[in-house]
């Protein structure tokens, strides 16, 4: 209703993260602009960032979803390290980590031990990685 | 346990938690108050008595002309100073899906892992009123957590930034070189509320025509009595008249001084903090802080009023079966939207009426 000024806008908040030295962002870039285009606020944190710094955007932005876009091979370091920050700051409860990316077969169930919700390999379609966000986001207060 | 004592139960914490340096809830208030969640208007309430320590500084100007690499090197230097400092970048959003793609927080390479420099962004998601008052009370989290200087980043050149900007004590102007164009639309609004002109980028070809151009427009704001309360004791506007400081009128000006700088090398952003702080001492030995702070709390005042009026008027409507069918006799012409203003309103103004007879 126009008259009222004051419902309620629940927007879901989305960092779509480039870790290490991986120097590929298109399709950080495609996945930013399907999310924005989806209506979530995306932020996008540019490329060669540390898992520190990743962590640092995730809790100051207190994002709904995080989503680590990896072509290098170096997840197993870095996804975890990502996932620790976040519980130092008590973030890992309610951020839905998610990644994308080339993703081995053999590493998949690691991934998802140490906190990372689903992979979407080559083959995942945006709808898809959409429609997840949406049904696996945190209720939140 | 039900939600509501769990809700309860949680909310006081989220302020405690806060004000004990947590910066989780920081980001927590600050998304409450995005959202305007229920209970978001009691913890913004709360935060009131903690706040007013902080020097806010508003960044604005034209769509490129380096804003956001200009607050990390603010940021960076404040850091070497010692002081917190916390940062909110607005960016605008889809007006169809209501998405954004919020680009700012990109430029922040200096304060890597540095949780004192807390950056938050910020979209426009749609209502420009809604904005500055989620601005507004985003800034007083920030300060009552204690940071020590708060940059609120605009998204660009335009009539909403104005209203952005005056939740700041300084409002720095950005202003690109050879932008001669530019300028000239600088001067219908951003011109106006600019503390600090700071010609960016001053390696390039025509930085100092532009200075030029801009040292110009400021003095004839100077000459132009309606830009400058405070100025001249005759034929001052009303506001001059009520600030009862007529004497020593010229140590009472700020003229807006314009610098120089090339935000990317970082190179004259000590010079532009020092006048940020020389215009804050100003602001202060005037006692304009004060009357500053004064407008903002009366604008805020204003602004909830508004809010609050206009949801009761939501309500009222619904109640009423909502908008369509008063849509549906205007269009058959039965009544007119004047008419159903009155009748709407009616019953709220007697309300108001009888209690005031009382």
């Amino acid at each position: 209703m126009s008259a009222d000024g004051e419902q309620e806008q629940r927007t879901i908040r989305c960092l779509v993260a480039k870790v290490g030295l991986d120097g590929h962002d298109r399709g950080a870039h495609v996945i930013a602009r399907a999310f924005r285009d989806a209506g979530f606020e995306v932020i996008y944190s540019g490329l060669h960032k540390s898992p520190d710094e990743i962590v640092q955007a995730a809790v100051q932005e207190d994002v709904d979803v995080l989503g680590i876009s990896i072509l290098s091979g170096a997840h197993n370091t870095l996804v975890p390290k990502i996932m620790d920050g976040l519980r130092e700051y008590e973030a890992d409860e309610d951020t839905l980590v998610i990644v994308g990316g080339i993703v081995p077969e053999d590493d998949r169930e690691g991934l998802k031990e140490a906190g990372v919700a689903e992979i979407f390999g080559p083959g995942a379609t945006m709808d898809e990685t959409i429609e997840f966000v949406r049904e696996n986001v945190h209720e939140r207060e | 346990m039900t939600d509501a004592s769990e809700q309860s139960a949680t909310e006081p914490d989220l302020i405690d938690e806060l004000l004990a340096g947590k910066h989780r809830a920081l980001a927590r208030v600050i998304t409450k108050i995005e959202n305007r969640s229920p209970g978001y208007r009691e913890l913004v309430s709360r935060l009131h008595e903690h706040t007013g320590d902080a020097q806010v500084v508003g960044i604005t100007g034209s769509p490129g002309a380096g804003k956001s690499t200009l607050v990390d090197k603010m940021a960076n230097a404040y850091r070497e100073q010692g002081l917190t400092v916390g940062v909110i970048a607005i960016d605008p959003s889809s007006p169809f899906t209501g998405g954004a793609v919020l680009g700012d927080r990109i430029r922040m390479a200096s304060n890597v892992g540095d949780m004192d420099v807390f950056f938050r962004s910020m979209s426009a998601r749609g209502s420009l009123g809604g904005l500055s008052t989620a601005t507004t009370d985003a800034v007083k989290a920030l300060d009552a957590f204690g940071k020590d200087r708060i940059i609120v980043e605009t998204v660009g050149a335009g009539q909403n930034e104005v209203d952005i900007v005056r939740t700041a004590d300084t409002v720095a102007v950005l202003v690109p070189p050879s932008s001669g164009d530019d300028v000239q639309m600088l001067k219908a609004g951003i011109l106006e509320i600019g503390d600090v002109f700071l010609v960016n980028k001053a390696d390039l070809d025509g930085a100092n025509r532009t200075v030029m151009e801009l040292q110009e427009m400021v003095r004839m704001r100077e000459d132009s009595p309606r830009f400058d309360p405070g100025h001249h004791g005759a034929e001052a506007v009303p506001d001059a008249a009520s600030n009862g400081e007529d004497g020593g009128e010229s140590e009472d000006d700020w003229e807006p001084p314009v610098l120089e700088a090339v935000a990317k090398t970082g190179e004259g952003v000590d010079e532009f903090l020092d006048t940020l702080d020389t215009h804050h001492e100003w602001l202060e030995a005037t006692g304009k802080l004060e009357e500053l702070a004064r407008e903002r709390y009366a604008e805020e005042i204003r602004a909830l009023l508004r809010e609050d009026v206009n949801r009761l008027v939501g309500t009222e409507l619904r109640n009423r079966g909502g908008i369509e069918s008063y849509v549906d006799s205007v269009l058959a012409k039965e009544t007119d939207p004047y008419a159903v203003a009155d009748d709407l309103l009616e019953p709220l103004a007697e309300c108001v009426e009888e209690r005031r007879g009382e």
